[in-house]
């Protein structure tokens, strides 16, 4: 590292004066083995993307430690990673990929077929308790006719079949802890992880692609944000992956020490109504509670001038995306006309269980008094992560939650009529089904976008706004990710100039 | 017997919290055999007294289990931890009453001076400002502000780099000691107070020893033995009460386990921390009253004259 400096400050001595444009240059002049410290909330709780580890893991290990098949970039495009080659059958229900030769786990294995073959089925298996098994679940058979061919059966047709293997992490057939170790193929190989506090990974040298632009990545573990905020203002972090409070923008943003970065997240903040019960079972209440409350009132006073509106599920990342913002906009007297027309013209009393972190107490205290206006009282139920599972997601026992849902693609949801919040519609089940079966992106996309439609006109569940993705760092820190798609934090082309 | 008792209360409180520590395992998407599999992985779904046979018979081998969330084995993990936590306490502690002793002593034989009162004011200021606001202050100024120090977390490789662990540490051990030592002068300055009023130390002037000879040969001995025993407890209390700073300068102790464990029902994790520093407690309050009966003599009488 000091001889970078050294190397820096001779080329800023002999350049500066005269070629000020040349700076530009002179900041990529980046330090190859430099350590780069990422301040972040999300700590994994175990290593294992499979067992409830949740979103930091996706952050730390995604694409950095292990890598998949298939590959989801910062742009939301999905491209070959281990695959080098992909063939499918005329019918689309066989899939003949080829490996990337020359590909070494960090124990130092060979990758091989049959890791593949032991890492698909680790996750479909009867134990996995991971929440894409659903989505794989039309694979029958995983064959490997040889060490650099595997062979994926399926049942029906799987159009997102890439994507989905872009989560499973291939992992060496010998591993057997997945929970606190690893045997990946990524440019990075896990150094140290001190629970509570850090996890360091650092460069594999037999990785078998293009070598990352830094030497080691500590990702620096905080449970509060003013501590986050402070790391990065000390100097102990470079980057913070995710701001999650706009008061705390301020003292970044005018200071030229510091890069401010806005990308487009899949994190949307909705009340989900329990569409099984009454009223809520009534599309009419459900149309009315939406005009009853202004989106773009309450984005603003979460997150101010950050973050967007949105009218469905569906984020403007997504190719089914349609601007739906005017379905039940805000009209506080028509809603109040509809709830008349539903047999209720003197409101009615609903409670919302609300989970206990930011922002849900704040957004449901403001829906409570937009909702007063029309005659509907609320009542706040503040519950932990933790009983929103038991309550909520397993037993159905709810009438209205809020919550946030952080993944990508997840319409789906709306196509399984057991999912917590109840909806059921046949027409958008049969037209999620079918865009899974279709045998072109048109027509998965024209297929997705009608279940959107279908899904707004019910105003199946109350969608307010997309979480903004800030990143901030050091203004010498950059190649960093901007938007975040489920949690990765790709940290491999990250520079840092010092 | 306080440890068994501990572990049954322990067991029944936990117990009563709403929620499934199999719910740490899943996410939203799973479906409801996944969330079967995840309960009988942690035994959430055998009956309550079976869960109790289970955690009593592994506690009487001294084994804490395995966190039901990571996985790694509980007492690992607090030995990891306690190497933060317990170092922070000392540290903090005996910084408390390098302060706390001289001032305490000074406010009173000094009372009529504006000093005196001073002391008086700032330890009843001390008491009421809340800890994590001295030490956000504290970041502010001397990290953020002055670069002096880290504003927190904990160096990954430890104790191996002592001089930055210690760094890291300064912060959080000032923040400790300064309200720590606020409602120790309080304790000091009563102490002295009933010293000074005594008759040994007048006896003592009169035999014609100085006014600091006859405190310090006999006023300390007297006075500390109260406060020990107010030490023991402010330690052991410490010792879990650190959690508040360890969140704001996000540091891996104790505490931030402790604080985990709870919102994830990980009772094996909730189970061996509060196991452990029951054990702490106790064993604290044993040393201080082992160094009173040092100090104080009539108290090893008491005890061989309850023995016989």
């Amino acid at each position: 590292m000091s001889r970078s400096k050294t190397r820096n400050l001779v080329l800023t001595t002999a350049l500066a004066a005269a070629l000020a444009w040349v700076s530009p240059v002179l900041a990529a002049e980046s330090d190859p083995d430099a350590t780069v410290n990422i301040g972040s909330l999300y700590e994994p709780q175990n290593l294992d993307n499979t067992a409830g580890a949740g979103q930091g893991i996706n952050e730390a290990f995604n694409g950095n430690v292990y890598e998949a098949l298939f590959r989801l970039t910062d742009a939301g495009t999905v491209e070959p990673s281990l695959a080098k080659d992909t063939k499918v059958s005329e019918d689309g229900l066989t899939y003949t990929f080829t490996l990337q030769s020359g590909v070494t786990f960090h124990s130092g294995a060979p990758l091989t077929s049959k890791d593949v073959k032991f890492s698909i089925e680790r996750v479909t298996a009867e134990a996995s308790k991971s929440s894409r098994k659903n989505s794989l679940k039309t694979i029958t058979g995983v064959e490997t006719p040889d060490d650099a061919t595997v062979v994926v059966k399926l049942a029906s047709r799987s159009i997102s079949l890439p994507y989905n293997l872009s989560y499973v992490w291939i992992a060496n057939d010998e591993a057997t802890d997945f929970q606190s170790k690893e045997d990946g193929t990524g440019p990075y190989a896990l150094q140290e992880w001190r629970r509570g506090s850090s996890l360091a990974i650092a460069r594999f040298d037999k990785y078998w692609g293009e070598k990352p632009k830094n030497a080691e990545v500590v990702f620096q573990y905080f449970t509060e944000a003013t501590a986050l905020n402070n790391a990065l203002l000390t100097g102990a972090v470079d980057i913070i992956t995710s701001v999650q409070s706009p008061d705390s923008l301020a003292q970044f943003k005018d200071n030229p020490e510091f890069t401010v970065s806005e990308g487009k997240s899949t994190t949307k903040l909705l009340l989900a109504y329990n569409d099984r019960v009454a009223p809520f079972d009534n599309v009419k209440v459900r149309k009315a509670l939406a005009r009853g409350i202004d989106d773009a009132k309450l984005l603003k006073a979460v997150w101010g001038d950050y973050g967007t509106l949105i009218g469905s599920f569906v984020p403007p990342t997504d190719a089914w995306y349609a601007d739906l913002t005017k379905v039940d906009a805000y009209d506080p007297e028509s809603a109040k006309a509809l709830l008349k027309e539903a047999g209720y013209p003197d409101g009615f009393t609903f409670t919302i269980d609300t989970p206990n972190y930011d922002p849900h107490p704040i957004a449901a205290q403001f829906i409570q008094s937009e909702l007063a206006k029309i005659g509907v009282k609320v009542e706040i139920n503040v519950i932990t992560a933790n009983e929103w599972y038991t309550k909520v997601y397993k037993a159905h026992d709810f009438q209205a939650t809020l919550q946030e849902h952080v993944n990508h693609r997840d319409i789906v949801f709306y196509g399984n009529p057991d999912f917590y919040w109840g909806y059921n519609n046949p027409k958008v089940v049969d037209l999620i089904k079918q865009a899974e079966a279709s045998a072109t992106e048109a027509e998965q996309t024209e297929k997705l976008k009608e279940a959107n439609t279908i899904i707004a006109e019910d105003a199946a569940s109350n969608w307010f706004y997309l979480y903004p993705q800030i990143v901030v760092s050091k203004a010498t820190v950059s190649g960093y990710p901007l938007n975040g798609l489920n949690s990765q934090f790709f940290a491999y082309g990250i520079t840092k100039a010092e | 017997m306080s440890v068994v008792i501990t572990a049954v209360i322990l067991f029944v409180l936990l117990r009563l919290l709403p929620g499934d520590p199999a719910n740490a395992l899943v996410s939203v998407g799973a479906d409801a055999a996944q969330i079967e599999a995840a309960r009988k992985q942690v035994g959430s779904d055998l009956p309550l007294y079976e869960q109790f046979l289970r955690f009593a018979g592994s506690l009487a081998r001294f084994d804490l289990g395995q966190s039901f969330v990571s996985g790694a084995p509980v007492l690992d993990e607090i030995g990891k931890r306690l190497i933060v936590t317990v170092p922070l306490t000392l540290m903090a502690f005996v910084v408390a009453i390098a302060i706390a002793v001289p001032l305490g002593i000074l406010s009173v034989i000094r009372q009529n001076r504006w000093y005196g009162a001073l002391i008086s004011v700032i330890s009843q200021l001390g008491i009421a400002i809340p800890v994590f606001w001295i030490g956000i202050l504290l970041v502010t100024v001397f990290a953020v502000n002055l670069r002096l120090f880290p504003s927190g977390g904990f160096p990954s490789r430890g104790w191996l780099v002592p001089g930055k662990a210690l760094q890291s540490l300064v912060l959080p051990v000032a923040t400790i000691a300064m309200v720590m030592s606020a409602s120790l002068i309080r304790y000091v300055r009563s102490a002295t107070q009933d010293v000074l009023g005594s008759d040994y130390l007048r006896t003592a002037r009169a035999l014609g020893a100085t006014f600091t000879e006859a405190l310090i040969r006999h006023g300390i001995r007297n006075g500390a033995v109260p406060v020990i025993s107010v030490l023991g407890i402010e330690l052991a209390s410490t010792l879990l009460g650190a959690v508040v700073v360890e969140r704001v300068f996000a540091l891996p102790g104790l505490g931030s386990m402790l604080l985990l464990g709870i919102e994830q029902r990980d009772y094996p994790n909730v189970q061996g921390v509060l196991f452990v520093s029951t054990l702490l407690v106790l064993l604290v309050g044993f040393a201080a009253d082992l160094i009173q009966r040092l100090i104080d003599p009539r108290l090893r009488g008491r005890i061989s004259g309850g023995g016989a």
